[in-house]
């Protein structure tokens, strides 16, 4: 993408969230959003840049959607507040900037009313600037497919009159927390993607960092939205340690620390400091604050396991899941030996959640690998091979599995 | 904007009822809701043994039978249908209702517009 495009999709973003808010229909909104910007593109090379690049985008939007309700009648009725809007005086000469209007988009994007897997391909497309092809390829599945969902979505919001505002003081404590898990959930598809040739897709973790920037600007003494920008930092710090030459995965405690992105650590735990501070933390600053102890240890060894295991005991206290409680049993595992982890991993065996998660299944079988009880470890390992997503996540159980069944087998 | 609000009912438990759902609470709530000038129209329906099917064939033969019965857990107890400005005032009197308490629920269906109309 050249540069050009790329300051226009940080204005997208927000010209979009002030039109829609303005006219209530986010396809009207999109549509004079990029017709706005393709006049930008051709006319400012020649005419030269305006000295209110935002007013006049805004104000060339504005009027073409005006231009578009003078050509389809039925489509002004539809959206009636539109002819009280298109009178009112455009209000650029208040300001050099626009009104930053994005805050209202992420919980329109984001509502609890939209499908699930919708709201992260809003959001993508809304907010990132994403066009329908790309955020159909973050998520791979076809455009056509992707195209329906989004058009699904936007049908919603305009039918239903999803609103487009800033849930009030009272409201927010419930809200936020929803906006976090789309952009969490970008971001963890971006980190261990749940399927297909490659470990990680960048581009999406890199979506989701931007987004989450954007959303800690627009809230900034909201200590969790610090929090999970902190921690998709301090985790993303670590990505070109975090596979091989040829996509294979290279865990944690063979990671070569040198290739850790220390400027972006340095950066999330800035942030982290700022989510603990205060109040009690939620539970994206703790986890943030788990993976600030593994970027400040120089090496696996010397990882401060003591305070991994305390942090995973308050973020247990503040959402007791099972998910969680296996990453408290392994690291139990590394501050008291694989016994104790084991012990733990048995106890939590029930939990539906776990009983097809790969990562329970691999973290077991290492578990009993490190104990040397073989045969057990190999089970453990073809049955964690049945439930892993990605090439690269079977191709590291295989390898596993070969050195256990190697009749040379002497180490461990 | 209007939508109508479809109570169903949870399921049956003599043995306690939930709280938050007893009729003081459904007396108390249409009061709000009544007071508060949303509402268009509300009814809440007979007990589901009294109920009955039409339907009309192609060839204009009408079969009526009794019923249907619930063959899923929730029963359609009965509604509102409100004119508010938009989709999260809407939910917000849903999650007021009684009927969304006690293993019930409200489903909120936006009343579709025709231009013109």
């Amino acid at each position: 993408m050249d540069q050009v495009e790329a300051v226009f999709r940080e204005e997208r973003g927000r010209l979009l969230a002030a039109l829609a808010r303005r006219f209530g229909d986010l396809d009207l909104a999109e549509e004079v959003t990029s017709e706005a910007i393709e006049a930008a593109l051709t006319r400012w090379p020649v005419d030269g840049v305006p000295p209110n690049p935002g007013g006049w985008l805004m104000t060339t939007a504005r009027r073409k959607a005006v231009d578009r309700l003078r050509r389809d009648q039925v489509y002004a009725a539809k959206l009636a507040i539109l002819q009280v809007e298109a009178d009112r005086p455009t209000p650029q000469a208040t300001g050099d900037e626009l009104p930053d209007e994005r805050l209202q988009l992420f919980f329109t994007c984001t509502h609890p009313a939209l499908a699930a897997e919708d709201r992260g391909a809003l959001t993508l497309r809304c907010l990132a600037g994403l066009t329908t092809p790309e955020v159909a390829r973050a998520f791979l599945v076809p455009t056509a497919t992707m195209a329906k969902r989004i058009v699904r979505a936007k049908k919603k919001i305009r039918e239903a009159r999803i609103p487009f505002r800033v849930p009030g003081p009272d409201e927010l404590p419930e809200r936020l927390p929803g906006v976090l898990q789309v952009i969490y959930s970008v971001f963890t598809e971006g980190y261990a993607a749940s399927s297909g040739p490659y470990l990680q897709r960048l581009d999406l973790a890199e979506e989701a960092i931007r987004l989450a920037r954007i959303l800690h600007r627009l809230l900034p003494d909201a200590r969790e939205a610090t929090g999970l920008l902190a921690l998709m930092l301090l985790i993303h710090a670590r990505r070109d340690a975090r596979s091989g030459p040829d996509g294979e995965i290279v865990l944690l405690e063979d990671q070569d620390r040198s290739r850790w992105e220390q400027e972006m650590i340095a950066e999330g735990r800035d942030l982290v400091v700022a989510a603990l501070t205060g109040r009690p933390a939620g539970p994206y600053a703790v986890q943030a604050a788990i993976n600030a102890v593994h970027d400040e240890a120089t090496d696996f060894a010397g990882t401060d396991w003591p305070q991994i295991v305390q942090l995973y005991d308050v973020l247990l206290e503040l959402d007791p899941s099972p998910v969680i409680a296996l990453n408290r049993a392994a690291a139990i595992a590394l501050r008291d030996g694989p016994e104790a982890g084991l012990c733990l991993l048995d106890e939590l065996a029930a939990e539906p959640v776990l009983r097809d998660y790969h990562p329970f299944a691999l973290a077991r079988a290492d578990l009993l690998q490190r104990l040397d009880r073989v045969p057990e470890a190999i089970a453990a390992y073809e049955h964690a091979l049945t439930l892993a997503g990605s090439e690269p996540e079977r191709e590291h159980v295989r390898r596993r599995l070969a050195v256990l069944r190697s009749p040379s087998r002497t180490d461990r | 904007m209007k939508y109508l609000l479809l109570i169903n009912a949870g399921e049956l438990d003599l043995q306690d009822t939930p709280v938050g759902c007893e009729p003081e609470d459904w007396m108390r709530f249409d009061k709000e809701i009544t007071d508060s000038g949303v509402v268009v129209a509300s009814e809440s329906l007979a007990d589901l043994v009294t109920a009955t099917r039409v339907q009309v064939a192609n060839d204009g033969k009408r079969t009526v039978t009794d019923g249907p019965f619930a063959e899923t857990r929730e029963v359609l107890g009965g509604f509102y249908v409100i004119d508010v400005p938009d989709l999260d005032v809407a939910l917000d009197w849903a999650a007021r209702c009684p009927g969304s308490r006690g293993g019930g629920s409200v489903v909120v269906r936006p009343v579709a517009e025709f231009p013109g109309a």
